[in-house]
């Protein structure tokens, strides 16, 4: 039967443009970090669970075994779990499962992305996640659709641009404090305003950045954990859910995918009013408007109210519910895999009340983590708990 | 820990060298349908966990899930890639069961391998960036060569030891319906055919052909209620050596013997080589199902060629290896070859074989390798 899963470490590399590491080397600094903050060695490890996006990026093939001894894998059951943009958040799940299902005691979990390598830029990769015969010959990229998605969110429910730019200016803001930020920054609603239109009306501004990084957990059981730390944080709810290919038939103003996996999620942890018992929450935000969004799909905002509550300040560090704490992909950055990673290490940092500058006002004793990928289609989400 | 998970549904669609007449989501609907039908499911109602074994390079799509759930019936549920063979995909099943995810999963892995223009070229991308890729117009099966020519020098493996394992599974594949491969040749004309990477020769290296295989898994409760020929998986395991080619032992298959001491001891078996009534194990290229049989216990170290020659893998032998015919009979299903194999046995352990079928056939090992360049591979330990 299903057991208790606690995280008892975590680590995390910079978060830059061009790493000189490569991806080996970028998940050894990250994995080593998340064992020596557990007080763990990798003798102790007993499997290992990986993510990372496209192998379009590196030009790697099978990349999950091209990188597999940085994270000290050699000779243990190594699996790479893979959904897209979801992967960071997924990989803990994966994890989670290795621990919960008793077949494994210890679980080192690395999320990795090296986007720097493909030239002449990053989101060249992304123009082989379109269908060969309906999508490719358009030309399409992803500022394209997801410009569609905004421009869908803000119709359905009346939003201004300049409301959702408050998420950029939180964000970055929020980024200065974490020591792996690539884009921490001061900035105000008219600087994204009046930042250079990319594919409107998405704006340089309300985009994240492509990065180098990597992030790394280490999962145990129960009985393992009592014996490590007396503050644990518990992973107790795990959810995932994959909407149709056909991104094209369904209402881009709701992320029902999200909705789904966050109920999942929910389920299992014992949570019946996410919006009172969730304290702090890092939903995916690779656009600003994705963060709205997101809330919106966690049950943590009603549709389309998502935007007061960040304009009413209710989403920033010392309020009711403090969103994205860290920096978020706006602000930290966004090598994909490692950046949702990220989102599960400033969580276990927060409910440890060991996130520094970056700690919430407010108590934080239960905290959620989603990702988000694939064509606007997969909801990854994880429930943490001290 | 015992493992108690069953196998109650299978299905497969193509099986051909070149499938033209389906793409590769209508081929996993073929598979899938089947799959559901024979468990008796209905996905959209049963199933919380889909987990299909791909890699995106063989798809000619980057973060190919995005392409999966549609004809799985899998929309707006619970699905996701393992990047990795489909035995590695049926763990991660039995995971998700016996976490309490789910009481039914399901497994799916293709190929369509007739799709690719490039196939080398894209196993060569598997190599180090910096150190090996640079190799690119070589054919990559050099590194086979160098393992093969290896195994031989280490092991008291004969050169003609490893011609006879293409004799052999050539032609049990001649009675298997899924056989593309089948033949029958001599060694002489094994040995004879053009050279591949020195030692290996073409006709000892397996040729990818297209195919989609879905399993349907349930907890041992739910099984109970789902049809009558559940086969139970008793022990999973997977490991990866080095991906440092320069690194490793080439003599040895230590991923396989590491991950078939974890299956080993998952199922409670103290001497593999007189347990199992059949064993469907890796032989992408012909070198390799020997260096696996030695791996993986089923026979003393130094006596796998003499045990091969005197008909003991037969299928009427002793202890039959890759009845079926295998990747050299069969074909290559580049990530769906586990499931190929696990596929085989499960009909053998079903007793729905047809020719095939190994009389009283009651417990079977499978056993598969992820291919060039990787040293990952993954054992299941499987009973009716």
């Amino acid at each position: 039967m299903r057991r208790r899963v606690a995280v008892v470490g975590a680590g995390i590399t910079l978060f830059r443009r061009r790493m000189l590491e490569t991806p080996k080397e970028l998940s050894f600094e990250a994995s080593k970090m998340a064992l020596d903050s557990a007080g763990l060695t990798l003798k102790d490890i007993q499997s290992v669970v990986s993510g990372s996006a496209p192998d379009a990026f590196d030009g790697v093939h099978m990349k999950g075994e091209y990188y597999l001894d940085g994270m000290g894998a050699i000779g243990k059951p190594h699996e790479r779990v893979y959904v897209g943009g979801g992967t960071g958040v997924f990989t803990p799940i994966g994890g989670w499962w290795n621990v919960a299902s008793g077949m494994y005691d210890t679980c080192l979990c690395v999320a990795e992305e090296k986007m720097s390598p493909l030239h002449p830029h990053p989101q060249y990769a992304f123009w082989s996640i379109f269908d060969q015969i309906l999508e490719r010959p358009l030309g399409t990229t992803l500022l394209w659709i997801f410009s569609l998605e905004m421009r869908r969110y803000m119709h359905k429910y009346g939003i201004k641009e300049e409301e959702i730019a408050e998420v950029a200016v939180k964000n970055k803001g929020n980024a200065i404090d974490h020591p792996s930020a690539q884009l921490g920054a001061r900035i105000t609603v008219s600087d994204v305003m009046n930042s250079e239109p990319i594919c409107s009306p998405v704006k340089r501004l309300d985009v994240s950045p492509p990065s180098d990084g990597a992030a790394a957990v280490v999962l145990v059981s129960e009985n393992v954990a009592k014996k490590l730390t007396d503050e644990p944080v518990w992973l107790d709810g795990v959810g995932w859910t994959l909407d149709t290919m056909h991104w094209t038939n369904r209402d881009l103003a709701y992320p029902e995918y999200v909705e789904k996996a966050a109920k999942m999620a929910y389920r299992m942890a014992g949570i019946k009013n996410p919006r009172k018992e969730i304290d702090v929450a890092e939903p995916y935000d690779p656009f600003d408007y994705k963060e709205l969004h997101h809330l919106e799909g966690l049950q943590l905002a009603g549709k389309g109210e998502a935007p007061k509550m960040t304009v009413d300040g209710v989403t920033q560090r010392d309020g009711d519910l403090p969103v994205c704490p860290s920096g978020g992909l706006l602000g930290v950055g966004n090598p994909i895999a490692a950046a949702g990673m990220m989102k599960i290490c400033e969580l276990f940092w927060q409910l440890r009340g060991e996130a520094g500058k970056r700690q919430v006002k407010k108590d934080a004793r239960t905290g959620v983590a989603q990702a988000w990928g694939d064509l606007m289609q997969v909801g990854t989400v994880a429930v943490m708990r001290s | 820990m015992p493992l108690q998970v069953g196998i109650v549904g299978a299905g497969y669609a193509g099986f051909d060298s070149m499938t033209p007449g389906l793409s590769t989501r209508e081929l996993m609907f073929e598979a899938s349908s089947r799959a559901y039908e024979d468990a008796g499911i209905d996905p959209r109602r049963d199933v919380q966990s889909f987990i299909c074994c791909t890699e995106d390079f063989w798809e000619g799509i980057s973060i190919t899930d995005e392409y999966m759930p549609d004809q799985l019936g899998a929309v707006l549920r619970p699905l996701c890639t393992v990047s990795s063979d489909g035995i590695i995909g049926l763990a991660t099943a039995c995971m998700h069961i016996m976490s309490g995810i789910t009481d039914v999963a399901v497994v799916e892995s293709h190929s369509k391998i007739s799709d690719v223009l490039n196939p080398s070229e894209i196993t060569s991308f598997g190599f180090d960036p910096i150190y090996t890729h640079h190799h690119l117009d070589a054919d990559p099966r050099f590194l086979a060569g160098m393992e093969m020519a290896r195994y031989l020098k280490d092991s008291a493996t004969k050169r003609e030891d490893c011609a006879q394992v293409v004799v052999k599974n050539k032609k049990n594949a001649l009675s298997n319906p899924r056989g593309v491969h089948g033949a029958n040749i001599d060694r002489e004309g094994v040995m004879s055919s053009p050279v591949a990477a020195s030692p290996l020769t073409e006709l000892e290296s397996s040729k990818g052909i297209d195919a989609s295989i879905v399993f349907v898994l349930a907890s041992a409760k739910k099984a109970r209620r789902l049809g009558d020929h559940t086969v139970w998986v008793r022990g999973v395991g997977w490991s990866s050596d080095t991906p440092v080619v320069e690194d490793r032992d080439f003599g040895w298959a230590h991923y396989v013997e590491q991950a078939a001491s974890r299956a080993y001891k998952m199922a409670g078996i103290g001497i593999p080589a007189s347990y199992f009534d059949l064993a469907e194990v890796d032989d992408t290229y012909s070198y390799k199902e020997l260096q696996s049989i030695e791996a993986l216990k089923l026979a003393k170290k130094g006596k796998v060629g003499k045990m091969l020659s005197s008909g003991v893998f037969d299928r009427d032998g002793r202890l039959p290896v890759n009845p079926s015919g295998g990747s050299l009979g069969v074909g290559h299903l580049l990530e769906a070859t586990g499931l190929h194999r696990t596929l085989e046995a499960v009909l053998q352990l079903r007793g729905e074989a047809g020719r095939l079928q190994i009389p009283r056939a009651k417990k079977a090992l499978v056993q598969s390798w992820r291919g060039i360049p990787t040293a990952t591979g993954a054992v299941a330990v499987l009973s009716n």
